[in-house]
This record gives structure tokens, sequence and C-alpha cells, in this order.
């Protein structure tokens, strides 16, 4: 909201009581948030479960509040020589607990050392905020310029990250060359890489068309089942089996999202968190068919396009003794890192390519207005559908290839939290970012597997991310929505100025603009 | 063969008591979608959080000795709905408020962001075994018996337990009902409901409407977080996404926005659930949960007792 008395933050008055007051207030409610549910910890007892206290995790929350919220309070109001103050000294002094043990036990108030870094690194951040505030006149900004400048901030770094997407290319491409003999380091790629593959694919629904899909998982697990069982069963090759997989899921796309696709946003994200969970639930119980909840083993590796990759035996060709290299397990790995980066790719080359068909349109002018869409003769559920069944499609691809990595699948995999986390991803990228998702999936899950010890806070950063990517920026980290086509380059109705110089006819022919994927 | 009447009766009562628990939480749903047209897709943690506290509430009572289980039980409900309606609160405040007026499906990956973020933390906090807990009400009331044809009895009975459910959620949808329909407080939700803006105003303290919807919201999930655990034994860190997801089915089924449509939701849900574990597989009964949801939207969007919502532009 605009601030219509046109008051500076300088000129604010600081009146210590009211400040005190606020930053009680907030002690008080971090000490009934805290006093239950971190105070007593359940605990297995021979016999049962008993309780026991940590009373000094409480009291340490409430302090750390009531110190917090004072600091955020004066910075807010255009105090930050204070808020320095108060913060430079105890950042010092935390540093000093952290890296030389065994002093200063108060300030290093959580037995874990990760929380107390947490507190550490927060600090800092508020320390340097203070002392930017302090040297630079703050502007407050209205909602409007804000999301403005932090859009044209995307759109800039959308750019430099479309310049970076070669070079990321061509890393990825080099990767194994660089790790060959890291074979936990090429698992971590292969991993990420299949995330962001599901996030490209989740991209079409969610970011192209608007749909939110909470149930994205049940495809990939369609993929894989279909895959695992052709494979096991009647013995199919996984090149064989990768379009069917691929048609099977966008199969189960197309006949879930029929029925259900009319419906407003929100009904469709928890009709499709059902699905999800009913399709889990039936291979769960599907004893006979899918091998419940005991899943499916054995499932073949695949073969270099009908060569095997398997260890040379005599008068057999195989892959090695065909270019004539040394045979060497890790080279199965590589195989199927290369494997799903050319299937990622393709997603890729697949979206950047639609998005300037009809189709692609159509879906990106039902995400920003159904009724306008309707109304000039797009067929909002066909259209929807085809979205749908697409963004199925690679999520099937997606699935065979989590089979025939593994090996082994059961139910296990594909719980609703997989679909959180590949539509974290989406979100976090910012909706319809290509660049974007390989970013994210960088971040929230090749970041987790190279910081083991963070394990157990994995999931706890994961949601309190998407919250606060949300509240700082609802379209997303590097959400730009720019037009993929417009009437006019470089936006807008033409100046009558700039008429003559670049657009001779500015009213006539519609001229576009590609946009960077 | 059971004798059939006997059978459909028991799985009936069943059926009341889970829905009971369906109904509290769904009425959480049904305020605040009402109120600022959002799912909160955590309030099953909200459900969660309330059965936690409520078995650590429990078991700190047992440790000091009060084990007088009617006063046991009032100290429960009484700590387990202030401290989960702080909760709530802290909910609104932190994670909705600032995304008010954004995009639906900002404010919806928020709620799911916070919902995994909340499991987690009590997870991390209470560790992720489940926990048992001993049975607090024992013993029953024998409604009807009859001869089996193998000549043993089938005996109907209503535990003390379940008529205890009964009595507190009828008693609670009653008491909630009158603060809908006769305080200021729910004169100030309803105008809310209807156009915000306008009740804005009018002088209507819309922030402050929506926070205490959210606390009422939550002190009820808190109970039926307390039933959920005296009535099934054990509870885990998990619990309330299932809950959670088939209370919001309640509150569709009844009719979004809707007060009894809520309780008439979950009531139905917790009844279909009872009868297709008695009668079919206990396996498929959250499939069966989530066909229903299905069929309700697509045939009947506005559900049972909901009003019809026309899409202008």
């Amino acid at each position: 909201m605009a601030d219509i008395t046109g008051s500076v933050p300088e000129a604010r008055s600081l009146d210590i009581p009211s400040m005190l007051k606020e930053a009680g207030i907030t002690a008080l409610l971090v000490l009934a948030l805290t006093i239950v549910m971190v105070g007593f910890r359940t605990i297995d007892v021979p016999g049962g479960i008993s309780v026991n206290y940590r009373f000094e995790a409480v009291a340490v929350s409430v302090g750390i509040a009531f110190v917090g919220r004072l600091i955020l309070i004066l910075m807010r109001r255009g105090r930050s020589l204070p808020a320095m103050l108060v913060l430079g000294p105890l950042v010092l002094l935390q540093l000093l607990a952290l890296l030389v043990p065994d002093t200063f036990g108060i300030l290093q108030p959580y037995p874990d050392p990760v929380l107390n870094w947490l507190i550490v690194i927060v600090s800092v951040m508020l320390l340097a905020r203070a002392t930017w505030a302090n040297w630079h006149t703050s502007q407050e900004f209205t909602r409007e310029q804000l999301e403005k400048r932090q859009d044209e901030s995307a759109a800039k770094a959308q750019k430099i990250l479309g310049y970076l997407g070669p070079v990321l290319l061509i890393g990825a491409l080099a990767l194994p060359f660089f790790f060959s003999g890291d074979r936990q380091m090429i698992d971590i790629a292969i991993l990420v890489t299949t995330y962001i593959m599901l996030g490209w694919g989740l991209n079409i629904v969610v970011g192209l068309a608007g749909l939110l899909d909470l149930g994205y998982v049940a495809f990939y697990a369609v993929g894989a089942y279909s895959y695992a069982l052709l494979a096991t069963h009647f013995g199919l090759s996984f090149w064989v089996c990768l379009p069917f997989a691929g048609a099977m899921a966008a199969l189960a796309g197309v006949l879930l999202g029929f029925p259900v696709l009319r419906l407003r946003g929100d009904y469709l994200a928890i009709v499709t968190l059902g699905f999800g969970e009913m399709i889990r639930i039936i291979l769960l119980n599907w004893y006979q068919f899918t091998g419940g909840p005991d899943g499916i083993s054995g499932i073949p590796k695949p073969s270099f396009f009908g060569i095997p990759m398997e260890r040379p035996e005599e008068g057999v060709l195989s892959f090695h003794s065909l270019l004539g290299i040394e045979y060497e397990p890790v080279h199965k790995l590589i195989f199927l890192y290369y494997l799903i980066l050319a299937l990622a790719l393709l997603t890729n080359l697949f979206t950047v390519r639609i998005r300037k068909l009809p189709i692609g349109r159509a879906w990106e002018a039902l995400r920003e207005d159904e009724i306008a869409c309707r109304s000039l003769g797009v067929n909002p559920r066909n259209t929807k559908l085809t979205a749908f069944g697409i963004g199925a499609m690679f999520a099937g691809f997606a699935g065979s290839f989590f089979a025939t990595r593994q090996g082994f699948i059961s139910p296990e995999s594909f719980t609703f939290i997989e679909s959180a986390v590949i539509l974290a991803i989406v979100v976090l990228g910012g909706f319809g970012s290509q660049i974007g998702v390989v970013v994210a999936a960088i971040v929230m899950i090749g970041l987790p597997e190279i910081f083991r010890d963070l394990q157990e806070y994995r999931m706890l950063a994961f949601g309190g991310a998407m919250v606060l990517i949300m509240l700082w920026r609802p379209q997303g980290l590097l959400a730009h929505r720019e037009p993929t086509i417009r009437l006019h380059p470089k936006g807008g109705a033409p100046e009558p100025g700039e008429v003559g110089t670049d657009a001779p006819d500015a009213g006539g022919t519609p001229e576009t603009t590609a946009e960077r994927p | 063969m059971q004798n059939t009447f006997e059978y459909f009766l028991d799985q009936l009562i069943n059926g009341v008591t889970l829905g009971s628990i369906y109904g509290l939480i769904a009425i959480g749903y049904t305020l605040v979608y009402g109120i600022i047209g959002m799912i909160n897709f955590a309030h099953g943690e909200i459900f969660m959080i309330g059965a936690f506290v409520s078995i650590i509430t429990f078991l700190t009572l047992g440790i000091m000795g009060i084990t007088w289980v009617p006063l046991a039980l009032v100290i429960v409900l009484v700590m387990s709905m202030a401290v989960t309606s702080v909760y709530g609160w802290t909910l609104e405040r932190v994670a909705y408020r600032p995304l008010r007026g954004s995009p639906r499906l900002a404010a919806l990956i928020t709620a799911i962001g916070m919902s995994i973020f909340l499991q987690n933390y009590v997870q991390l906090l209470q560790g992720a075994r489940t926990k048992p807990i001993q049975p607090v009400i024992t013993g029953g009331m024998e409604l009807m018996s009859s001869k089996m044809p193998d000549g043993g009895t089938y005996v109907v009975s209503l535990s003390y337990l379940q008529a205890i459910i009964l009595i507190l959620t009828i008693v609670l949808m009653t008491v909630f009902t009158i603060i809908i329909t006769r305080t200021p407080l729910g004169r100030a939700q309803r105008a809310c409901e209807q156009d915000r803006k306008m009740a804005a105003l009018l002088g209507v303290n819309v922030d402050r409407t929506i926070s205490l919807t959210f606390v009422m919201g939550a002190a009820l999930a808190s109970v039926a977080g307390t039933i959920f655990l005296i009535r099934y034994g054990v509870i885990d860190f998990f619990v309330g996404f299932l809950v959670g997801v088939k209370a919001f089915t309640a509150a569709v089924l009844g009719g979004i926005g809707s007060l009894p449509g809520a309780m008439l939701g979950g009531l139905l849900i917790g009844i279909i659930e009872a009868f297709w574990s008695g009668y079919f597989t206990v396996e498929y009964k959250d499939v069966a949960a989530f066909g229903i949801l299905v069929l309700v939207l697509i045939f009947r969007p506005t559900g049972l007792l909901g009003k019809p919502d026309i899409e202008k532009v």
C-alpha cells in the first residue's frame, strides 16, 4: 500500500516502550509456539513412550526472537546505526564461538551446529543489510514498483543465464570426462538431470499451460512400471519400451485429465493430488500385477541401440569391442548419464519449439486469461488436454529411465513428496522458465546430495524455501513473463516520435520477437 | 457371515466417529475457503500438531500424576486448542497475509510449502517413529446383541470413547454454529465472505476477522487431533497429510464455504470409508475417498449444500 503521509523513514521517532512491547509480543508468540513442541520431546522407552525436556532450547528461541525482532524494528524505522552496533559485536562473538569451540558456550545456543551456523548467517545478512542501508538513502517502493524492479532484474538474470545455457550444455556434455573415475559425482549428475527433465516436463503443464498438477509423479510411476513390466515379463528392450512407456503415461494423462480439466486451478490441484495418491495405492495393493510393496526388481539395463554394454565375451558383439576400448564398469554409468541428458535435452528442445507453434501459443494464452481465450475460439479443454498429455509423456520417458537406472522400483519412490519436489523446482525456477528449472534443480537436488550432513534438514529447508520465495516473488525466482509474441516489438504501443525511426508502419503487420527459452 | 443389520450398525457407528474427525477438520477448510478463497493445504498439519500437543500433554500429565480421566481430558483439550490456535494464527500471519491479492496458485504453493515445512519441523523435533499411547478411555455399553447362525452372539456396542467423541463433536459444532450465526464475530465473518472490500469500508476489521477464522479452524482441528489420538492410539508426523486431504474432500463434498455442508460431508466421507472397509477391501478405502472427490467435482462442483459460483471477467 502506498504511504500516503509521505513520511521518510528517518523522520519516525524512536519510541522505545512500543518497540519493547512489539518485541515482547513476538517473544511471547515464539514461547507459545515452542513451549510444547520444542520444550518436550517424546522418546521411546521400553514398553511405550515418555517425554523428556529441553527448555533451554525454548529459552534460546525466545531470546533470539526478542533480539531479532528488536533489530528488525530498528532497521524498519530507518535506525540502521543502532542495529549495526547491536549486530556487529553479536556476529563477531558468534563467529568466535563457532571457530574456537568450547568457549562462549552461551553463544552456541543450540546443540546442533547447523542451527548455530544458520543464526550466524542470518545475522551476517542482517548486518550487511543494515550497513548498506546506513550509507544509502533508502527508498520505499510500492508493491508495483518493487515487482517491476524484480521483474527487470529477473529479465536481466535470465538473459545472462541464456548466454550461460550453451556453456552449461558444454559443461554437461563434458562432465563425465572430468569425473570419469568418480562414480558418486556421475550418480549425482544423473539424479539432477532426471529432475531437470521432470521439471521441464512439468513446466509444460504448470509453466506454459498454467495447470497446477500435484500428481505429476503418477505419470512418472506409469512410465516406470510400463517399462519394468514389459522388460521383466516379455524381455523387451529399453528402446522398444521407451516410446511405449511414454505413450502409456500420455494415455493416463489424457484419461485422468479428460474429466477434471475444466475445474478451476486449485480444485484441479487437489484432484490431481488425489489421482497421484490413487495410482500409488493401486500400485501398492495390486499384488499380482505390480508386486505390491515388494516392487519389481531385476529390471534390465539399456543397451547401446541393441549392442549390449556388458563385459565383452568371445564371439558376442559388444559396445566396447565395437569401439575398441577397454571395458570399464563406469562406462555403463556414463552411458546412462548421456541417455538421460539426451532425453532431457529432447524435452527442452520440444518445449522451446512448441512454444512457437499455435498450440504452444494457445497454452500461454490460456494461462493468462481463459475466458478471453474461449471467446476467441480456443477450445480450452482440448488445449489443456494436450498440455497434460504431453507433460505426462515426458514424465513417462523419465520414469522408464528411472526404472532402468535403479533396476528396482516400488511404490515408495512415487509419493506425493516427489510431486511436491518437482513442482518446487518448477515454481522456484520461475513458471515457464527453462533455465530456471536447471538452476533450481541443481540447487534443490544437487546441493543436498553434496552436503549429505544436512540431509535431515533438507525437506525442512525445501518447504521453507517454497514459502519464502513465494512471499518474496510470487511469480517464481527467474520468472519474467515476457509474451512470446507481441504486436509491437520493444513493448507497448510506439510513441508518436518513434514511428519514423524503427517501425515505419507500426500499425500494420504484427512482428514477432522470439523469446529466449 | 455376520448378521447383516448388526454389522451394518457397527460400521455406522465407526463411520460416524471417523466422520466427526473429518467434519471438525473440514470446518477449518471451509471457513478459510469461504473467507479468502484459498485452500489452506497446511490445515492437515495443524491437525497433526494438535495431535502431538495432545500426546505430549497426556504423557506429561501422566508423569505429574494427574490420571483422573475427565480432568486429564479437559486439560489436554484446552492445552491442545490453545497451542494449536497459536500455530494457526502464526501460519496465517507469516505465510498467507503477505500474499493476499496475489494469484491463487501462489497462495496454494505457499500452503504446500508450509505443509512440508511443518511436517519436517515436527519430524525433527519429535522424531520420525510412530507414537503409540495407551487407551485412555475404556469400556462401553451394549446396544444390542443377537444370535449368530453358528451359535455365537454378535454384540453391537457403543464404547464410552465413541460416545464422548460424538457428544464432543455435537457440542463443538453447536457452539461454532452459534458463533457464526449469532455473534458480532460471525457477522463480520459472513460479511467478509460476501464482499471483503465492502466489509472493510463498513468498518469490519478484515485482517482481524481472517486471523480469528484461522484460529477457530485450528482450534477445531486440534480437537480432531485429540480425538484421533485417543481413538486410534498412534500418530506420526505424516498423519496430517491423508486425513487433511480427506477432510478437504469432505468440505468439497458438502459444498465448500458452507458450515453445515462441512459437517455433512465429513460424516458422509467417514461413513463411506467405514462401509468400504467393512464390506469391500480395507486397502482401497483411500481410493474410494478420492474417487468420491473426483466424482463430486465433476458432477456437482458446488457440493451438496454449496451455492453455485459464477466466474466473472
